[in-house]
């Protein structure tokens, strides 16, 4: 028991995983419990997200992985020169995934995953100071994906499949920092669309030249999703004529209601590599490094089909993420994970948006699974996310030509616990 | 078991310590300062422009951004206290006596059917009704239209005589009885800090109405004044004085604001002198209606009745371009014509030292006698007095608003009160303008930002920009640490077609 409590203490303090920008690292809560690491970890259908290609060492015939996490994210800011200061609404997200497959022959599995690795979910109070940016924003892509696994060697494997995405956004935001209508309700914009579809791939592979060590690698396309049959909210505007009041061309007051709207959101491309080592039987050590292309994530530029546009220049680097991660086996009940990882943001200075105020992160993971049965387990997991505080703006609003700048500090964290299944027969 | 219900419970705590919280949160008690300075109870006292008044109406956006609730705003952040306003009911801004609208309601922008945008009153029935009293007590005592004497005139919310003209609609909303003056008002709150700004109207009603009053330098009687008129200096001088003293009894410290020239708002600088175009034939035409007139004002300068000067300051002449309007000034010499007896018209072209008001500019170029088509206002007739401020009558609108500025130094110096120059501030929106997050802000009439479609009163930045002048200034002053405002977040001009 002693043994126990001391491993409950370390995976509270080492634990740590999520990721910058709008990804959402929460694909399975084994790996997540270890800094959500896996591409090299064969140890449940968790491969179908982590590398497919490891699906096919999986002992058992038929393996599922489910589970959900439960997210509770916070930001507060504060602008010291004008004294404002407004905290986000408590974010609450439940990003999931399901994850099978079966063994068809000794060299060929089957799989299919469905998870969320993209989505953001912020709410600052409605009219707070950077309402202009943004006041609440949804935002979800769900992958499925059917894959196979294939041992080429005793040693080598590759695993892949196409990934069909959907996805939906609502985003709503103030006009510019001062339109009201006669009543002084600020004047906003609300978007909507969802059932946005694209195709994408992922392809992995994994080295093993012992059962105790392993090296994979894993890639996951990009994927565009273009939203072109959503509908634009044009409220609390001076004008219900149905058509813009044309003051001047660089003054026009859209009239209040629906529309439509073109804007493209990106889902980066991903590569991960890692190793996963097992030392004195009941000890395992992951490593993976994950390298996020969130340089295609240049603009959110949103063309309304009145005519106007909305211009947001967002710049994006490549970011990586560096995880850790632990695995003890306590006993044939329990065993317990912990992990960190070390989360790269990819905004850039001056970049730093409202509407995913992300900057770099330490994650703290800890879990632990629970054997009900030899087929059944219980995977829990939970991941605090520290953020530093950050002064920080996003300096490419314009008004007038000019660039505004929004910033202050901020500071952010989350808490994401969350509770899966696995099966094996 | 047992033990995972222990480790659940660490996990809440764990949890609800994970609210972000920042180093040095504004919010807590003692990150901004008030100094030496109590602003628990900051009582404002003034005209329309401490209201919060705009755009030719008091309506609610405009007093939720007047300056001093702006301010409070900002002294809540150091502690300061709640600061209720007498609030009108809606955003029409006109009120009601009795079921009847007395007030109109605010100016809007509107784009007419040609495409040119143009102030122009939102339509609606407003709500206000001055019967309806409000209880106060209320830190806002802003009273639009109040001149300096007002202040302390008793009666001045008796709403008998709303009707009458001798009692203020917006005063009768929440004066404490029908008898009690706004300053008694102000000080039975027992200020910790004022603001005290009064003394526009004294002049300023006269300036608008283009100099149509009386200037009553040396009349110490301002029951006898019109209310058009410009206040004798030493009746403003006096009862000044006397509300400095009554507003100084319990405040730790206060504001006083001085009174801004006429010349850098856009209620006098918008129309141009010259705004008629004309082509060559029409010019001649027009000349040669004038020309019995032109031959006998050079006659009279010939004789010597009237000056060279004025002699040719009278000729009236047009050409093909853009021309100077033609006036009606009566501090031109009176002339009568020896064959009839009748008055030789007091005429003239405007210069450029003129200043036309902006209501002349929906007058220019109309016909004044919708059957003759030479009788164009501006051109084949005079715009009458109501639409020219003179040079003369500047001169007496400049002297007044001199003599009360030294007055309002003098008393701030004498009491240790701080001196916000308005004068200069607005003089400097006029000049150059003030460089804001978002551009420049200037004194150009709709679209410079600082002043509202009335022309006179501020908008919503305009008075942001105040209220930072006067936080800066306390913070210089008393060691205090007030954070300012960003007037870049403050509205403007309001556009819409919901027009009457």
């Amino acid at each position: 028991m002693k043994k126990l409590l001391f491993v409950a203490v370390f995976t509270l303090t080492v634990a740590l995983s999520y990721a910058g920008g709008y990804r959402v690292a929460l694909q399975g809560q084994r790996g997540l419990a270890m800094g959500h690491t896996g591409v090299a970890y064969v140890n449940s259908a968790e491969l179908a997200f982590f590398n497919p290609a490891g699906l096919v060492y999986l002992e058992n015939r038929l393996n599922v992985s489910a589970g959900m996490s439960a997210v509770f994210s916070d930001v507060t800011w504060q602008n010291e020169m004008f004294g404002q200061s407004s905290q986000t609404e408590s974010g609450f997200g439940t990003p999931f995934y399901l994850y099978g497959s079966y063994a068809a022959t000794d060299w060929l599995s089957l799989g299919l995953a469905v998870y969320t690795p993209y989505g953001s979910s912020v709410e600052w109070p409605t009219d707070w100071a950077g309402s202009h940016l943004v006041n609440d924003i949804d935002l979800e892509a769900i992958y499925i994906q059917p894959m196979v696994s294939i041992k080429l060697s005793d040693k080598f494997s590759i695993g892949g499949g196409p990934i069909f995405v959907t996805g939906s956004v609502n985003f709503n935001r103030n006009a510019n920092r001062t339109s009201t209508d006669i009543d002084g309700n600020r004047s906003n914009i609300t978007i909507d669309d969802s059932g946005v579809t694209n195709w994408g791939w992922s392809l992995g592979a994994l080295f093993s030249p012992t059962e105790d060590f392993r090296i994979g690698a894993h890639y996951r396309s990009e994927i565009i999703l273009d939203s072109e049959d959503g509908e634009a909210t044009f409220s609390n505007f001076t004008n219900n004529s149905g058509s813009p009041i044309v003051v001047n061309p660089t003054t026009v007051i859209p009239s209040n209601g629906t529309t439509g709207f073109k804007a493209s959101l990106p889902l980066p491309a991903e590569l991960t590599v890692g190793l996963s080592y097992t030392f004195c039987d009941k000890w395992t050590f992951n490593f993976d490094l994950s390298r996020t292309f969130w340089d295609v994530y240049e603009n959110l530029d949103i063309s309304f089909d009145n005519g106007l546009e909305s211009i947001n220049p967002r710049n994006y680097k490549n970011s990586s993420v560096y995880k850790f991660g632990m695995q003890y086996v306590a006993n044939e009940m329990f065993t317990l994970r912990g992990g960190f990882y070390i989360d790269e943001s990819p905004v850039q200075g001056g970049y730093f948006a409202p509407e995913t105020p992300r900057n770099d992160a330490n994650g703290f993971t800890g879990g632990l699974s629970v054997n009900v049965s030899e087929k059944f387990a219980i995977d829990a997991s939970f991941l605090y996310l520290r953020f530093e505080e950050v002064n920080a703006s996003y300096d490419y609003y314009q008004e007038n030509g000019q660039n505004v700048p929004f910033g202050g500090t901020y500071k952010s964290s989350a808490f994401i616990p969350g509770l899966g299944v696995t099966y094996k027969m | 078991m047992k033990n995972y219900i222990k480790y659940m419970a660490l996990a809440a705590v764990v949890l609800t310590a994970c609210e972000p919280e920042l180093d040095n949160p504004i919010d807590e008690v003692g990150f901004y300062t008030t100094g030496e300075v109590d602003l628990s109870n900051y009582v404002a006292v003034g005209n329309s422009l401490t209201a919060g008044y705009a755009d030719g109406a008091l309506y609610l956006t405009g007093q939720k951004n007047s300056y001093p609730n702006i301010m409070a705003g900002q002294f809540a952040l150091a502690g300061g206290g709640e600061f209720p306003q007498p609030l009108v009911n809606d955003n029409f801004g006109g009120l009601l006596a009795g079921g009847e609208q007395i007030t109109e309601n605010r100016f809007v922008l509107a784009v007419g059917e040609d495409g040119n945008p143009g102030p122009a009153r939102l339509a609606g029935m407003p709500t206000t009704e001055i019967s309806n009293t409000l209880t106060g007590p209320f830190n806002n005592m802003g009273v639009p239209g109040a001149k300096s004497f007002h202040l302390v005139a008793e009666n001045y919310g008796n709403i008998a005589g709303v009707s009458t003209g001798a009692a203020n609609p917006y005063f009768a909303r929440f004066a404490s009885s029908p008898s009690a003056t706004v300053i008694q008002d102000a000080v039975a709150q027992n200020p910790s800090f004022f603001s005290l700004w009064i003394g526009n109207n004294d002049i300023l009603s006269f300036a608008t109405s283009g100099g149509i009053g009386v200037d009553q330098t040396g009349n110490l009687d301002p029951s006898t004044y019109g209310s058009n008129d410009i206040t004798d200096p030493n009746v403003f001088a006096s009862v000044y004085s006397q509300m400095v003293g009554a507003l100084s009894a319990s405040a730790t410290g206060g504001i006083l604001v001085n009174i801004p020239d006429i010349t850098t708002i856009p209620y006098f600088t918008t129309v141009p002198y010259n705004a008629v175009p004309l082509d060559a034939a029409t010019a001649a035409g027009t000349n040669q209606a004038y020309a019995s007139y032109n031959g006998a004002i050079a006659q009279y300068g010939a004789l010597g009745l009237i000056s060279a000067e004025e002699a040719a300051a009278r000729r009236i002449n047009f050409q093909a371009g853009q021309n100077a309007v033609v006036i009606l000034d009566e501090s031109l010499s009176p002339l009568v014509n020896p064959a009839d007896g009748s008055q030789i018209p007091l005429l003239r072209q405007a210069t450029a030292d003129d200043l036309l008001v902006l209501t002349s500019s929906s007058v220019i170029g109309t016909l004044a006698d919708p059957s003759d088509p030479t009788s164009v206002l501006g051109v084949g007739a005079p715009l009458s007095d109501q639409y020219v401020l003179t040079t003369d009558e500047q001169a007496m609108v400049s002297a007044a608003q001199t003599a009360y500025n030294a007055t309002i130094s003098a008393l701030a110096a004498a009491n240790d009160l701080i001196l916000i120059n308005a004068e200069a501030a607005l003089r400097q929106v006029f000049n150059g303008g003030i460089a804001y997050d978002g551009g420049v802000l200037t004194s150009v009439f709709a679209t410079g930002g600082a002043f509202s479609l009335d022309g006179v009163h501020p908008t919503e930045r305009g008075y942001a920009y105040i209220a930072n002048l006067m936080i800066k200034a306390i913070n210089d002053k008393y060691n205090a640490t007030i954070p300012v405002v960003n007037i870049g977040n403050y509205n403007t001009i309001t556009v819409s077609n919901d027009v009457n």
